[in-house]
């Protein structure tokens, strides 16, 4: 059963005969892996929807309007920023789940976004900042440990909050961490940007690195909350812009020119292991000359074999958590020193800092609907109301 | 596609001990099937009393939730024992007390319809059902709602639900959830006393709160949940001693926007949402009500009748 999913992906037509029971695992895993909706748009568009049974339907369509709703949500604040950045000409590039919806392209579909990712100069950063706190958006991350992490370590400063909307934004200067083994310099990537609409004023990075981004978020950065979706995003992209002429030589270049082969060569790897992609011929020499060794190969093959399946019990095997682990700790040592790598872990332990906030900031939306459920009684509605009540019954 | 057994009931206790503590019990509620693990036996009491009537099945069926209540690892096993809620492996909510175990059941169970069921408009509203017409009574905490619907529900209305009014997004008919009513308070000796037949869990005292007493649902109501109904008033209670126990008109403007705010994913739906919203005040009477005994509440509730002729009684 931990495969269940990856091998309908792989076989879609699967869906149609899927006993009670297997629809009861798949939409918990696609649930937990942030897949349902897509899955949903997926299943429609091989017109096999309508002959899923009631129940499993029922959530695959309440999940794929939720997503509508997302994607409204996405474009309203895309629309907010760009009036809030208006008088600084700063360039804006959107990145990811945004960049997909506003280009309209093929992993926004059934989408559910977390948080808005945007790219600005380096150079800018400090104003774009304060230009944004002025709006009304302020750090969601109070620990001042966290803070330092953030803007010493990683390619982003902390991430903002806005105080009215709860909604999310991340900054990022660069796509990958400074202190990377290979760091990309960001001014090589904003000269390949392509403007969309909005007066010139958005701009999405080029296919090949809308490419590498996803690849290199997904295999360094040690987050597998939503591990198999991240690799659906890379089938959808490779799916999408493998067909344009030039694409896979343009792609293998830029992948060698900003020294992110290694994140591109997982991405083919574990395309083909778990969704059956087959790698392009095209690269097939240069796939050859990125491989890492048998060992490593081995080692990075147990453990992501593991950590790009859904993050669900019925999923798991006794090693899935350790697996988990050590690709968190492989991206924090691909980012910092091992000198100042073990102090951190020691601090944070198991926990990772972005999933921490995520948890408080669902808290936040939980407590608000476990008051509504729980219809706690103001104190002073309560005395009066049961009182007379009383006397009269 | 579901393998239905048998209702609750026809099982012995131990049976559903093991199962509840094993690979799960599925109870169908409505529209939904809970499949719920727990080992907690204060919950497994309240399941035996409250869930008596619903059908259960076990073995290879889809559930729409999987939940489980457990308790903490560590101290708080028991020192102050806590309760953990879980959904599919995930705690939503921070631990309780373990003597609020059984209610927080109840309260979870709420918490997966809300936020997940968006086949449905789901508006936080008690909902009542007669010769087809359903009342849809929204209302803030402490307004007397519950411990009305609990007295009509015995007195010729049946129960659609307590705490959630499910939408059709087709049609806007109202399906039947007729789980158990959550009663606080005055409320549980108020019922305790004009129904004596009704059984109820025991009380869990809430220190925040007050008291929490969960009633089962008639068995008409469950027997009959797979029967929808049309919506006919949207009528706002508040208990209030001195009150004339009449309906009084209110603006269907003010109505939709108050409705909107009481909907759990009204902006989920978006437009769709404002239009079934629209069509709902369109097709009915919307009123506040005001009422000072249970008695004077029954009386009116009586004479409603769909459209014109509530205009009428109300005003006699």
């Amino acid at each position: 059963m931990r495969s269940l999913l990856p091998k309908l992906l792989r076989r879609p037509e699967g869906f149609a005969c899927l006993t009670p029971d297997r629809w009861d695992l798949v939409i918990r895993q696609a649930r937990q892996a942030g897949i349902l909706a897509r899955l949903c748009i997926q299943l429609d568009d091989l017109r096999i929807l309508k002959r899923v049974p009631e129940k499993p339907r029922g959530h695959l369509e309440a999940a794929r309007t939720l997503a509508q709703k997302h994607a409204r949500d996405v474009r309203w604040e895309v629309a907010c920023l760009c009036r809030t950045l208006e008088h600084c000409d700063v360039p804006l590039t959107l990145l990811k789940g945004a960049a997909y919806l506003l280009a309209d392209l093929p992993p926004a579909r059934g989408r559910l976004f977390a948080d808005l990712d945007i790219l600005v100069p380096r150079s800018r950063i400090d104003e774009v900042e304060q230009i944004l706190g002025a709006a009304d958006w302020v750090s969601a991350v109070t620990d001042f440990y966290d803070q330092r992490y953030y803007r010493r370590w990683t390619h982003q400063i902390p991430p903002l909050r806005h105080i009215r909307r709860r909604s999310v934004l991340d900054v990022h200067h660069t796509i990958v961490p400074p202190t990377a083994r290979a760091p990309v310099d960001a001014a090589t990537l904003a000269t390949e940007s392509l403007p969309l609409s909005h007066g010139g004023r958005l701009h999405i990075l080029q296919p090949a690195d809308m490419v590498l981004h996803s690849a290199v978020h997904l295999f360094n950065d040690g987050e597998f909350d939503h591990g198999l979706r991240d690799l659906l995003d890379l089938f959808d992209l490779l799916s999408h812009f493998g067909s344009r002429p030039a694409f896979w030589e343009t792609l293998a270049l830029r992948a060698e020119a900003l020294s992110l082969t290694r994140p591109l060569y997982l991405s083919l790897r574990y395309l083909d292991r778990i969704l059956g992609m087959p790698q392009p011929c095209e690269l097939r020499e240069a796939l050859l000359r990125w491989q890492p060794p048998a060992a490593a190969q081995a080692a990075l093959d147990a453990l992501f074999d593991r950590a790009l399946l859904p993050d669900h019990a019925s999923c798991d095997d006794y090693l899935t958590g350790t697996a988990r682990w050590l690709l968190y700790v492989r991206a924090h040592y691909l980012r910092m020193p091992l000198h100042l790598l073990l102090p951190h872990l020691a601090r944070k332990g198991f926990r990772r800092t972005a999933a921490a906030d995520e948890k408080n900031d669902r808290r936040s939306r939980q407590a608000q609907i476990e008051r509504l459920l729980r219809l706690a009684p103001s104190r002073s509605d309560d005395g009066s109301h049961a009182q007379a009540v009383r006397q009269r019954h | 596609m579901v393998l239905i057994t048998m209702k609750l009931s026809a099982w012995n206790r131990a049976e559903l001990n093991e199962r509840l503590s094993g690979s799960g019990l599925t109870v169908h509620t409505g529209p939904f099937s809970a499949r719920i693990r727990t080992k907690i036996s204060s919950v497994v009491d309240g399941i035996v009393l409250l869930y008596a009537d619903y059908p259960v099945s076990d073995g290879d069926s889809f559930a729409d939730f999987h939940v489980a209540l457990q308790q903490p690892r560590g101290p708080r096993r028991w020192f102050r024992p806590q309760v953990t809620f879980h959904f599919d492996g995930v705690a939503p909510f921070k631990p309780l007390p373990l003597a609020q175990a059984l209610p927080l059941l109840e309260w979870g169970l709420n918490w997966c319809v809300g936020n997940h069921a968006h086949q449905f408009l789901l508006i936080h509203a008690a909902a009542i059902e007669r010769d087809g017409c359903a009342a849809i009574l929204p209302g803030p905490p402490g307004a007397g709602k519950s411990t009305l619907t609990a007295f009509l529900v015995h007195n010729g209305w049946r129960l659609l639900s307590d705490e959630l009014a499910l939408l059709s997004l087709a049609d806007g008919s109202v399906t039947a959830l007729a789980r158990p009513i959550s009663l606080k308070n005055q409320s549980i000796d108020i019922i305790a006393r004009r129904l004596p037949s009704a059984r109820m869990s025991p009380r869990c005292k809430d220190t925040a709160k007050g008291a929490v007493a969960l009633l089962r649902a008639p068995h008409e109501s469950v027997a009959r949940s797979g029967e929808t109904a049309q919506p006919a008033w949207v009528i706002f209670p508040k208990f209030r001693v001195g009150s004339d126990g009449r309906l009084r008109p209110r603006s269907k403007a003010d109505t939709l926007i108050e409705i909107g705010h009481n909907a759990f994913n009204y902006s989920v739906h978006g437009k769709l949402g404002f239009e079934l919203l629209s069509q709902l005040i369109d097709s009915c009477g919307c009123y506040d009500f005001s009422y000072d005994s249970l008695d004077q509440a029954f009386a009116t509730f009586d004479v409603l009748r769909p459209a014109g002729a509530v205009t009428r009684a109300a005003s006699a």
